[in-house]
């Protein structure tokens, strides 16, 4: 049997800063993954990623992300992913230093 | 130092123009990133998790201070204010925007540096040993040579595309400070019966299937260095496997098809090109060493030094750990480390890159070198100016005196920076930095390499540390597993998997209680972790990692 689907975001680097972003429902590209567009099926999700990475002229490596409801819109589920929400361990460079 | 000719500085130049129309091409939308990917890492530009990366050659580890002075205005230029040296003796820059990459390599340019060939499947930046010119135990400084080996294979036009990415090292000393037994081509200077030559060893490698490196041919002269390495990467190139990314490394190649037929196609090959090199290359090597004469070296009043040594305990300890003797006894080898406990292995601020430059400058004829090990170092100073230097270095938080102790410990800049990383390393490395600090254990400990890397590719050397720390990610949680007996010098061994993995918050407790253990079991003082690893082997380590499965096997 195929795994179930798991919710997800669109996630990408943008072209010219280089930082993470995350895709809106209303198309827009956030540097707060709390505004993303938390995607529930598999289909959308697809469509999506495909929307996605037909903007090469804004971000870089568009692709889809685990994530999670959380109380003020998606939370990522993967430590990896959580690091691209803050920036490095070692100092508050990065988006702690900026949100 | 070696000093560009006008044809070097028309082709670096080039390549920053040709570069600069690229950026501006792909982010008018005329290069899509598929098209713009290669070119990019053909100038060591790397996307990772947060931002750009840029990774700038330091060849064979050389700087002057004019150029760790431009490295250090790059960073508070156009990046956070720091730059981190890395394993391959390079330096990253963790936050450049992309518009801004063309003047970064131009201000590159002005000091005679460039980003080229530190990516992709090319000949990568010839390394050494960064004691080079310096050290007691050297035949011949192997840097006029890393710099022949450079300029042939920068732009080689047969090795641009080789299966996969190919590294050189070189050393002219008989311990080897450069662990050329863990690249793909290593090269150790020898001399017979008065003549210079090279021992040749190929199929080094760590990642994921480490290999110790096997000797081609004991001995070619000096003068088919060049063909005699242009026949491996050609046999390589032929050979090495392109369907397989993970077998596509020359130690794969000389594993699977063996060292004895490696041998005969790389003689082969050899007789075939050597007629071809006609003696300009030595020509050429001839107008390099010329550049690499030692410097004119001071004589001194040492007394001074001497009151310094026997009055301050501080600057005695930082002498004793920190500097290196030379082959000159009034000059030291200065090693400054980049490891003060807790901080970040290998980071450098621009404040502390321009003292650092300076020292150079003032003090050392105007050299510096950047170690394998993320260390700085200033090869030729007179024991005279040490007091001067330790102070500028105290100030500049630059003093720690660690060098091959328990806090000088490698990490490659692991989650906290690279895509392709499975777990973070320099939090690791910080934390077992700091608990050793506070156990004030050590000088205790003695000699001590402990090399940690954030994924299998092994950029942190994991495998080759007394002991080795290797991060992935166990069902999305990190996980750390470690190795015992490592050893990059000439006496190269792979180190050994201890058992099951760490979680992050068991790591530090972890490496304590192997550290504790060797503490108990040791013979003498004298004898060093590695020694005593070596004569009681993994048993009594496993016990002490895992205490529950042993009380278990004793009951």
């Amino acid at each position: 049997m195929p795994r179930a689907f798991t919710p997800k975001v669109i996630t990408a680097n943008r072209l010219l800063e280089g930082d993470a972003v995350w895709l809106t429902a209303d198309d827009r590209w956030s540097p707060n993954m709390s505004e993303a567009e938390l995607i529930e099926d598999e289909a959308v999700a697809q469509d999506r990623l495909i929307h996605a990475q037909s903007q090469p002229d804004h971000v870089v490596g568009a692709y889809l992300a685990d994530a999670k409801a959380g109380e003020n819109g998606p939370e990522p589920t993967h430590f990896r992913e959580t690091f691209r929400t803050r920036g490095p361990s070692n100092y508050p460079h990065g988006k702690q230093a900026e949100i | 130092m070696y000093k560009y000719n006008d044809f070097d500085e028309a082709f670096v130049r080039e390549r920053v123009s040709q570069f600069r129309a690229q950026v501006e091409r792909r982010i008018d939308g005329s290069l899509t990133e598929d098209e713009f990917k290669p070119l990019r890492l053909m100038n060591g530009l790397y996307l990772q998790l947060h931002a750009y990366m840029l990774r700038v050659a330091i060849p064979y580890g050389t700087l002057s201070s004019r150029q760790m002075r431009q490295l250090g205005m790059i960073a508070s230029r156009w990046d956070n204010g720091y730059g981190h040296f890395t394993t391959r003796q390079n330096i990253q820059y963790n936050w450049p925007k992309l518009k801004d990459v063309p003047d970064i390599l131009e201000a590159l340019a002005d000091v005679e540096m460039h980003a080229i060939q530190t990516s992709g499947n090319t000949i990568r930046n010839v390394t050494s040993d960064h004691f080079a010119g310096a050290a007691q135990d050297e035949i011949r400084d192997p840097r006029p040579y890393a710099e022949l080996l450079r300029q042939w294979s920068t732009d080689h036009a047969e090795f641009q595309f080789l299966p996969r990415k190919f590294k050189i090292a070189i050393t002219g000393a008989t311990h080897d400070r450069a662990v050329i037994r863990s690249h793909d081509i290593g090269i150790q200077i020898v001399e017979r019966d008065g003549e210079i030559g090279f021992q040749v060893l190929a199929g080094g490698g760590l990642g994921r299937t480490p290999m110790i490196g096997q000797v081609v041919r004991e001995f070619i002269p000096e003068a088919d260095l060049l063909p005699y390495c242009e026949a491996i990467v050609s046999v390589y190139n032929l050979l090495g496997r392109r369907d397989n990314k993970y077998k596509a490394r020359l130690k794969i190649t000389v594993h699977e098809t063996g060292i004895e037929e490696i041998r005969r196609m790389v003689e082969e090959r050899f007789a075939e090109i050597r007629p071809h090199f006609t003696g300009v290359d030595q020509q050429i090597l001839g107008e390099i060493q010329s550049h690499f004469a030692p410097p004119a070296y001071k004589d001194s009043d040492l007394s001074a030094y001497q009151a310094a040594y026997d009055d301050d305990p501080v600057f005695r300890a930082w002498v004793d750990t920190n500097v290196e003797l030379h082959k000159r006894d009034d000059h030291g080898i200065v090693s400054i480390s980049l490891k003060k406990p807790g901080a970040t292995p290998g980071d450098a601020t621009a404040h502390q890159m321009e003292v650092m430059a300076n020292l150079a400058e003032t003090y050392a004829y105007d050299e510096l070198r950047i170690s394998h090990e993320q260390n700085v170092i200033l090869p030729h100073v007179n024991r005279a100016d040490l007091p001067a230097i330790h102070a500028a270095l105290k100030e500049a938080d630059l003093a720690a005196a660690n060098i091959g102790l328990v806090s000088d410990i490698i990490a490659c800049p692991g989650m906290d920076y690279c895509a392709l990383a499975t777990a973070r390393s320099i939090p690791v490395a910080q934390e077992i930095a700091t608990r050793f600090e506070e156990l004030k254990l050590a000088h205790e400990i003695g000699p001590m390499k402990i090399k940690i890397s954030g994924c299998i590719n092994a950029c942190g050397h994991h495998h080759v540390g007394h002991i080795g720390i290797l991060g992935l990610d166990r069902a999305g949680v990190e996980n750390y597993q470690i190795t015992l007996g490592g050893d990059g010098s000439e006496d190269a061994a792979i180190g050994t998997r201890t058992g099951p993995g760490f979680a992050y918050d068991e790591i530090v407790p972890a490496i304590e209680r192997i550290m504790l253990k060797y503490l108990d079991l040791r013979e003498d003082e004298g004898e060093t972790f590695l020694q005593a690893y070596r004569r009681v082997g993994m048993e009594p380590f496993k016990e002490a990692l895992y205490p529950e499965k042993a009380k278990q096997n004793a009951a």
